[in-house]
């Protein structure tokens, strides 16, 4: 009887006061909801024209839900370590004590990376390539709603450890032995073994999909070379995520044998390496974080050619650009363990290849800048964060080389230089990206645009933000200060510079707070700000869509003859020609997605607690849902042409009308 | 310019200089960039070519990225616009091949710079060299003197001018071997042996640290390096030798036990292979493991 909840006892529930509070908020949050639900009676909607929706626009959205909500998670985490390295100087321990603080920087990392950028790159990718290359939909819409479910679960899985038992303290990439079972017991590591495992599985199976979809789907006419450049960026991203993903598959799951079976592929003694995996994680890692900055570069490349009212400069140098990257990102990841004693040639092997990135970095640098140049520049939202990507992008590039000096790497790794550096291309890099992208494509999906005003003081918020956080800490690692540190003694002289990181997040905090009242005063204010289809004067297919557009995107597929389609339509002045419609082909709504990833939350949550009759039951669901779906013939249907045509009507009645 | 936007520009470009007002003191004073020994003096010196060589791209980027959004925002009219420009060849070839070269320039630099200050490479000099020999444990630092047959805990002391080598384990998770303003970093691994040789210029007090995660205590692994003439480090070994408690593979395992910020200590040294036991016992075969299991040492 004692073995029907493995090992979940009524301990896994008892924390300390911060950690009850972050439970206790999280559960309330989700309680309002459904509350709200229930008194709205959304139910019905919600699941009709959500969470059952095969409809990549729909599927994305709620990616870029999930993903807004880790934000917050990661921010909160990140303000948490902040607050702890502001008082945890000399005598004074801080707020924080070690397992906690180490569980907090775990947890930031992992949801930063896998939740907030993995989410919002997937969420982009869905709204906006199936409408840039003229599709209907993406190649499998079945396996679409699934990776989206398999992310929430993992979403899901990390923030259940916050209620029930603890998360990983070892980092965000669990370095073994100390994510081993003799250095970390318990279920911590699970958690962070099954949330990356599970997230990881639907980020594999999206790549595949925008993989095909790109290859397959483009309308007649869009040959490679007259594909727009976002849409060029998610493919070589979608290269990459085929090839680096199934390292961190395997190599996760060797880890959790280890953990779980007792194996002993990572361990210190009995034959194992512990080196093997940090040479395995970052073989996925690096080419990881190109996944993440690939689209972001694609973003910024539509955002400046759109705002400076320009054909984007250099094009086959930036797609040859992209190349490059993609294909170097894969002969680099040494260079996060320089310090592992590698061979002098090794380490300048690598050390070469890495710096050989900045080349074409700089190229699509320059190009952009060219794009601007005798352009006519708009300096809109999307563009302010273009050009604070200039700003911190460069100057974190120029670190990222230096510390690609092996013998300049001895005395910078791990220490908060290279949080400064990678920061800078998270935040600067992808971060900034995703927010333009957002701001740039956003009115196109919910038909209006949100506060230009709230938007600014955001992106002012946050740039002021991101240099009074982050530049002392290229400060503090020259003077020693490495990374993860719950404590330092006073004669360091830390301490101001913490304090003014400190202050830094304040900023960035509002950043985010305005952000969020950008969204609800936009939405208070929608009848004023309305749009049609082109609010920017925009140069891609989708802006030749209503907004928003139509569940099937084209009731005429188009066809293209050049790059910028829609800007080149506009400026020739064509000659309407007469629709006729057909009938259009799409997928039939499905739960199955959802069902499978609820079975893989099941057979998680019994692996972690070692719940072993449930594991069996998780695992049968998922097979048998998986069989029912295969075996079910009624997944399509076609929208007649009368109705397609009715619908095109009505939109032209409203665009006549607004 | 509208009076808003001035104020923006100057807002800014105060908060820009505040910051570096702030920053730079405190950064050209930390110890990555006041070397005291020739490893770290070399490693700074990369560290100022690398940056220098990549400001040569980077300045030029600011500077064009501000004068052309000044010089082509949409509010003033009469400049140049040509929408569907977008090719140049000889604007390509500089792009290209301008970071090339650069990067071309710094590759050489790597190429050299990591055979000459590869940390395995042993100091070229007249001195005969000292040997240490480092662990990482749970979570603290235990150094062992082979040749003066003494240890210490969180704190090493070692002559001024003389070339130290240093053998880094760890009997514990990995940790990360740092002595800012001697040299650069290595890793210490259980069951394996890395190398470090740094030097100190002359006598002084010296911070370490772990840089790599490595448990609950990992914050309380600091260490002090104390390099000193060496008639004041001969006296502090003999001074060690008399007093401190002795240090065997018995009272290795009750110090190897986990527990956070521990006092500096000294022991003799009763068990001259202490080291090398260390490490094999991560490269038994699992047989003699299971058995070792069964009594102490594990």
């Amino acid at each position: 009887m004692n073995d029907i909840f493995g090992r979940l006892t009524i301990d896994a529930f008892k924390h300390d006061p911060i950690e009850n509070g972050a439970g206790i908020g999280i559960a309330i949050t989700g309680f309002i909801i459904l509350g709200l639900l229930f008194y709205y009676r959304g139910w019905k909607y919600l699941w009709n024209e959500w969470l059952t929706s095969l409809d990549p626009k729909r599927i994305g959205m709620m990616y870029l839900f999930m993903a807004t909500l880790m934000l917050f998670k990661g921010l909160v985490d990140a303000s948490m370590m902040r607050a702890q390295q502001a008082l945890a100087v000399g005598d004074s321990m801080g707020y924080l004590a070690p397992p906690h603080f180490q569980q907090i920087f775990s947890a930031h990392g992992t949801t930063m990376i896998f939740f907030v950028g993995m989410g919002m790159v997937f969420g982009l990718l869905n709204l906006i390539v199936p409408l840039q290359i003229g599709a209907r939909d993406v190649a499998f819409p079945f396996l679409n709603s699934l990776s989206f479910w398999l992310f929430l679960v993992g979403a899901f899985l990390l923030n259940i450890s916050l209620v029930v038992g603890k998360f990983s303290a070892t980092g965000w990439l669990a370095y073994p032995p100390l994510s081993g079972n003799e250095y970390h017991p318990g279920v911590g590591v699970d958690y962070w073994i099954w949330s990356v495992q599970i997230s990881g599985i639907g980020s594999l199976l999206s790549g595949i999909n925008f993989l095909v979809t790109i290859l397959k789907m483009r309308c007649p006419g869009m040959t490679l070379m007259k594909m727009p450049l976002f849409t060029w960026a998610a493919l070589n991203s979608m290269v990459l995520v085929l090839f680096a993903f199934p390292i961190l598959t395997a190599t996760v799951l060797m880890l959790t044998l280890d953990r779980t079976l007792g194996m002993h592929f990572f361990t210190a003694d009995y034959g194992g390496n512990p080196m093997m995996y940090i040479n395995l994680i970052w073989a996925w890692g690096h080419p990881e974080v190109y996944i993440l900055i690939l689209p972001a570069f694609g973003i910024y490349s539509e955002v400046v050619a759109t705002f400076s009212h320009k054909r984007l400069f250099g094009y086959t140098s930036m797609v040859w650009a992209l190349a490059s990257i993609t294909f170097l990102s894969f002969i680099v990841w040494l260079h996060h363990f320089f310090t592992m004693g590698a061979g002098a040639n090794v380490n300048a092997f690598f050390g070469i290849m890495t710096m050989l990135i900045a080349v074409p970095t700089g190229v699509k640098v320059f190009n952009w800048l060219f794009t601007m140049f005798r352009g006519r520049i708009y300096f809109a939202r999307p563009m302010l964060w273009f050009l604070g990507f200039i700003l911190v992008f460069t100057s974190g590039g120029m670190t990222g080389v230096l510390m690609s000096v092996p013998s300049a790497d001895f005395q910078t790794h791990n220490s908060l230089f290279l949080i400064a550096h990678f920061h800078s291309m998270v935040i600067g890099g992808v971060l900034f990206g995703l927010f333009a992208g957002l701001s740039y494509w956003f009115p196109k999906f919910i038909g209006f645009k949100l506060n230009e005003r709230l938007g600014r003081y955001a992106f002012w918020c946050w740039i002021v933000g991101f240099f009074v956080a982050f530049m002392p800490l290229y400060a503090l690692g020259l003077m020693g200060a490495t990374r993860r540190l719950n404590h330092y003694e006073a004669a360091t002289g830390w301490h101001p510079l913490f304090m003014l990181a400190a202050l830094g997040v304040v900023f960035i905090i509002c950043g985010g707070l305005l952000q969020v009242l950008q969204i609800i005063i936009g939405v208070r204010q929608r009848r004023q700000n309305r749009i049609l289809g082109d609010p920017w004067n925009g140069r891609t297919l989708e802006w030749s869509t209503p907004s928003p557009p139509p569940f099937y995107n084209f009731a005429i597929i188009p066809e293209v003859h050049e790059r910028d389609p829609f800007w080149e339509a506009k400026h020739r002045h064509l000659p309407e020609k007469k629709q006729t419609y057909h009938d259009i082909h799409m997928p039939k709504n499905t739960p199955m997605g959802m069902y499978i990833a609820a079975f893989a939350l099941v057979f998680s949550f019994a692996i972690i607690w070692y719940i072993h009759w449930l594991t069996i039951v998780g695992l049968i669901g998922i097979i048998a849902c998986a069989i029912i779906r295969l075996s079910d013939d009624d997944i399509d249907y076609y929208v007649p042409a009368a109705e397609v045509e009715r619908i095109e009507n009505q939109i032209a009645t409203r665009i006549k009308h607004a | 310019m509208t009076i808003k936007n001035k104020f923006a520009f100057f807002f800014l470009s105060a908060i820009a200089i505040l910051l570096a007002a702030i920053l730079i003191p405190y950064a050209v004073t930390g110890a990555v960039l006041n070397p005291k020994g020739i490893i770290a003096l070399e490693e700074r010196d990369l560290i100022v070519i690398a940056t220098v060589l990549m400001l040569v791209v980077v300045i030029p980027v600011f500077v064009m990225t501000f004068a052309i959004c000044w010089k082509y925002r949409a509010s003033k009219k009469d400049a140049e616009y040509a929408p569907n420009w977008d090719n140049d060849i000889l604007a390509e070839t500089i792009w290209w091949g301008f970071p090339c070269l650069i990067i071309l320039i710094l590759s050489i630099v790597t190429w050299f710079s990591t055979k000459a200050l590869d940390p395995f490479k042993p100091l070229e000099s007249d001195i005969t060299p000292i040997q240490i020999q480092v662990v990482a444990l749970d979570w603290k630092w235990l150094f062992i003197y082979p040749e003066q047959k003494i240890a210490t805990v969180n704190y090493f002391q070692f002559p001024e001018l003389t070339p130290v080598n240093f053998e880094i384990t760890s009997d514990a998770p990995m940790n990360s071997f740092w002595i800012p303003q001697l040299g650069g970093q290595i890793y210490a691994m259980p069951g394996m042996r890395s190398k470090l040789h740094l030097m100190a210029d002359e006598a002084g007090d010296y911070r370490g640290s772990s840089a790599n995660i490595s448990g609950y205590g990992f914050a309380g692994m600091v260490f002090t390096a104390k390099a000193t003439k060496q008639a004041d480090f001969d006296k502090w070994v003999q001074s060690v030798k008399q007093s401190a408690p002795p240090l065997g593979l018995n009272e290795y395992i009750s110090l190897a036990k986990p527990s956070s910020y521990n006092p500096e200590a000294s022991y003799t040294l009763k068990d001259d292979d202490l080291y090398d036991q260390i490490i094999m016992k991560y490269l038994m075969p699992s047989s003699k493991l299971h058995e070792l299991e069964k009594t102490s040492i594990r």
